[in-house]
């Protein structure tokens, strides 16, 4: 079964980033459709660049493009200084899928307002999900589009506005392979070059405050959904017992009928509330934190870089000494040495903005979702206390 | 449609209680004879069924028999079972004047608390030990404040002395809490965790809650074993109560009904007030157990939360200290501070969620078996009666037979038989319309303290909801400023 998502046009539903917008290039995902094993994302551009052949266009994109395009960047030399903006994960319908089997499954043992009760909870909950990805394969769009730099990228106006399938296709079992192994010996260097102190201070504070704060973040994050998990399953509890109530209330022979009935559709109307609680939390802190998880991951990818030039540039040097000392191959060594030192100089103070960039963002974004978070709150809690004090006051009146 | 008698008859919606309960048709609070709890009760105005009852099965049997019949036996269980202390069938008339019930409800004024749960001896021989408060003025009491020990298995001691007597006369005896073996063997062994602490304070909260059901029924207050528990100082240890527990006995009671209910003879309900409560009661097991496994599973759930939301907690006042900005990093810290606090606030709420409505649900789950139980012992009643009329005519039949085989000796033996049984069927009659009077009454007075009961922990219930949403916005007010200070 497909499920189209009609998204209405509007600039960047960039949750969790604050990007400047940019009349010169936008870009958005107007629309999405899922089927089954796969989302189809249209992505929309207005640009009034002259790269492009019209001003205004759309093509139709899948996830695994997205990936290729994420690759090409990290891929490419000249784009080592920059934070590569993370790519959007992979989306994963599979636990909403297998809640509908199992409901479907289950159909028999229940009553058919619970069944349908619980099958619109499970497409309440596709549709967000849905929603998620279309967000976050936004967002990834949105922060090419911001950078100076990797805007001009060809493949990147290939993505746009090439409106045929690029024929991407997924990684097979020895690329991913070779990814493994390519991650496990970065990640040996990794900490090879976080053990060589820096001379630079400013590099030397980022490299010791990234690790730490990538490692926080990851908890945080693993912490915040499951806290948004049992939020959730707290919310169907109280599902089932406004179901319960409204039986025990058509079937009670005295006066408590009523009073069962009333507080039936009052538990009704609190779950709501509940469940948007935990929807809320999960966009603006759940949702922030994963995406910081990235972001600084991509940020320590950047620092391995330029410790990688650091380290190459060093040894160049060595290089270019012991050839002096030899008098042998000295130009040779000269010029090596000249590039390298070029290449790290130029990641370095690309680096350090993008950087200053990233912190910048990160506090802009925080603060939003934080304030965005505690409004939000704020609001569910008076609306919840708003409902329970009317009840009360119909249910004590009563006697 | 209405619940009242008359389902024939009323056709309106039930939003509102109808017009036949108004006006007392219903039959159960309003008769003046549901005030009187004797149970021995011979006076013919009160006994016998209904008028308009149109079956009437003994329009025949119509003979006088002296009422000083044999001893009446307490219908349980048929073969005698170990874990019931034996009872002389004691004749309780608990004298409640003939005013409305109402009014000695409202003079109720006892007050029992358990508490100071202790432990005595050690490893697996242990015991709790609980003292028992009775506050009171009211005369059937020796002193105005008592204070006793007693421990859990006293507790279905009483129990079962109450079950046996009161049971079968279709009272409905509020059960004993359940049995633990793991919860109990944790406490004996020593564990002075938290879920030891918590077990002991569900079981005292259970201890007094069953006392207070116990109380507040009439009959029960004034019996002496009732007396004697909450007063004595010293307590015959209650014997093989290993194996009783309140639903052990409520499990055998039910079996004999079951064992009633294959019989080939089923009862003819004449009275559908019987059936229909029956079929209530059968409805209302089914939802309340429903509910109680919803509520079960909100309590755990919401312990998770709080688990949970403590654990975030402390992450993000780690994130805090890592952030190098440094009003982010005390908004951070502001957050944690937050989560802290509403974690606190959802264990105080699944406490209430457990204590308040759990464990209410939780009793009157083991109050309906104990309402159906006493369905089940006027059908052994019946069943009773029923066995005399056969047998008596049987031995109609055999002196029938002996008056043309001319035998005078075994004649008159016949004879004398035939009277016994008659005896024994007007004793089944009566007997049978004696339970189904008292379960009316019982079941009115049952359905009265349902209400009440479910009332007041439901509004106390959402207090507890207000106070939490309450909480939630004071703190997220006093976090909001912090955010927006992020600059």
């Amino acid at each position: 079964n497909s499920d189209k998502l009609i998204l209405e046009n509007t600039n960047p539903r960039a949750v969790n980033v604050d990007l400047q917008t940019d009349a010169t290039l936008q870009v958005d995902i107007s629309d999405a459709l899922s089927e089954r094993d796969k989302v189809k994302f249209t992505v929309h551009t207005k640009s009034t660049l002259p790269n492009f052949k019209q001003n205004e266009f759309s093509v139709v994109r899948q996830h695994e493009e997205f990936i290729w395009l994420h690759d090409s960047f990290v891929e490419n030399e000249e784009y080592a200084g920059y934070i590569i903006p993370p790519a959007p994960p992979k989306p994963d319908f599979d636990a909403s899928r297998e809640k509908l089997q199992k409901l479907g499954e289950g159909e028999g043992s229940m009553t058919k307002e619970e069944f349908t009760k619980m099958k619109q909870e499970l497409e309440a909950e596709y549709l967000a999900i849905f929603k998620k990805t279309v967000a976050m394969h936004e967002v990834f769009l949105c922060r090419v589009a911001a950078h100076p730099v990797l805007r001009k990228d060809l493949n990147f106006h290939v993505f746009l506005e090439y409106n045929q399938d690029l024929s991407v296709r997924g990684k097979n079992k020895k690329e991913k392979l070779e990814d493994f192994f390519k991650n496990v010996v970065k990640s040996a260097d990794g900490v090879l070059v976080a053990g060589v102190k820096d001379v630079d201070d400013f590099f030397e504070h980022e490299k010791t405050f990234l690790l730490e704060y990538h490692n926080r973040v990851k908890d945080s994050s693993a912490k915040s959904d499951r806290m948004i998990r049992s939020h959730k399953s707290a919310a169907d509890d109280i599902n089932r017992i406004a179901s319960t109530l409204y039986t025990l209330g058509t079937q009670d022979s005295t006066d408590l009928c009523k009073f069962f009935l009333k507080v039936s559709e009052l538990f009704e109307k609190t779950r709501k509330i509940e469940a948007r609680v935990a929807a809320d939390e999960d966009l603006k802190l759940a949702d922030l934190l994963k995406y910081y998880l990235r972001e600084s991951q991509a940020a320590k990818d950047l620092l391995y870089r330029r410790g990688r030039a650091l380290v190459d540039y060093e040894n160049a040097n060595k290089a270019l000494d012991k050839a002096r000392a030899k008098n042998k191959d000295v130009l040779q060594a000269e010029t090596t040495q000249q590039v390298c030192c070029q290449k790290f100089e130029k990641i370095s103070e690309s680096a350090k903005q993008e950087l200053i960039d990233f912190k910048t963002r990160r506090v802009a974004a925080f603060r939003k979702n934080l304030v965005e978070l505690a409004e939000l709150e704020l609001k569910h809690a008076k609306g919840n206390l708003q409902l329970l004090q009317s009840c009360l006051g119909v249910l004590k009146g009563d006697t | 449609v209405c619940a009242c008698v008359r389902e024939s008859v009323c056709e309106r919606e039930r939003e509102s209680v109808c017009e036949c309960v108004r006006e007392g048709v219903l039959f159960l609070s309003q008769s003046p004879e549901a005030a009187c709890l004797s149970a021995e009760d011979i006076s013919p105005s009160s006994n016998g069924p209904r008028d308009d009852d149109p079956d009437d099965l003994f329009a025949e049997a119509t003979e006088e028999v002296s009422l000083d019949s044999p001893e009446r036996q307490p219908i349980l269980s048929d073969g005698p079972s170990p874990a019931i202390t034996p009872v002389t069938p004691v004749m309780i008339s608990p004298r409640v004047d003939d005013e409305d019930e109402e009014e000695n409800r409202d003079t109720f004024d006892i007050q029992i608390s358990v508490s100071d749960p202790e432990k005595v001896g050690d490893g697996m021989n242990a015991y709790m030990v609980y003292k028992v408060t009775t506050k009171t003025s009211l005369s059937i009491f020796s002193r105005d404040e008592v204070c006793v020990k007693r421990r859990f298995s006293d507790f279905l001691g009483l129990y079962s002395k109450l079950a046996s007597k009161y049971m079968h006369m279709g009272y409905i005896v509020p059960p004993a809490p359940e049995k633990s073996i793991v919860g109990m063997t944790k406490v004996k062994v020593g564990k002075e965790d938290l879920s030891s602490v918590e077990f002991v304070e569900k079981r005292r909260s259970a201890l007094e809650r069953y006392l207070l059901r116990t109380v507040k029924h009439p009959a029960l207050l004034k019996d002496p074993d009732v007396l004697q528990f909450l007063e004595s100082s010293e307590l015959p240890r209650a014997v093989s109560t290993q194996a009783l527990s309140g639903a052990g006995i409520l499990r055998m009671v039910n079996k004999a009904a079951d064992a009633v209910n294959k019989m080939t003879i089923k009862m003819n309900e004449s009275d559908a007030w019987f059936e229909e409560k029956q079929q209530q009661f059968e409805n209302l097991d089914v939802q309340l157990r429903k509910l109680h496994a919803s509520v079960e599973s909100l309590v755990c759930h919401r312990k998770e939360l709080s688990v949970n939301t403590a654990s975030f907690a402390k992450s993000a006042a780690m994130l805090g200290n890592s952030e190098d900005h440094t009003a982010l990093s005390r908004a951070l810290s502001q957050l944690a501070e937050v989560e802290e606090k509403i974690d606190q606030l959802h264990q105080d709420q699944s406490y209430a969620d457990f204590y308040l409505i759990s464990e209410l649900l939780g009793d009157y789950v083991r109050l309906i078996t104990a309402v159906k139980g006493v369905f089940d012992q006027r059908m052994k009643a019946w069943a009773k009666w029923q066995d005399a009329q056969v047998m008596l005519q049987r031995k109609r039949e055999a002196e029938a037979k002996l008056q043309y085989a001319n035998k005078p000796d075994k004649l008159q033996q016949a004879t004398d038989e035939i009277r016994e049984w008659e005896g024994k069927v007007q004793q089944g009659e009566r007997d049978f319309e004696q339970i189904s009077k008292n379960i009316r009454r019982e079941v009115g007075r049952f359905e009265k303290d349902r209400v009440k009961d479910f009332r007041v922990v439901i509004i106390k219930y959402l207090e507890s909801l207000v106070h939490t949403q309450q909480q939630l916005i004071k703190y997220w007010e006093a976090f909001l400023p912090e955010a927006k200070a992020i600059a």
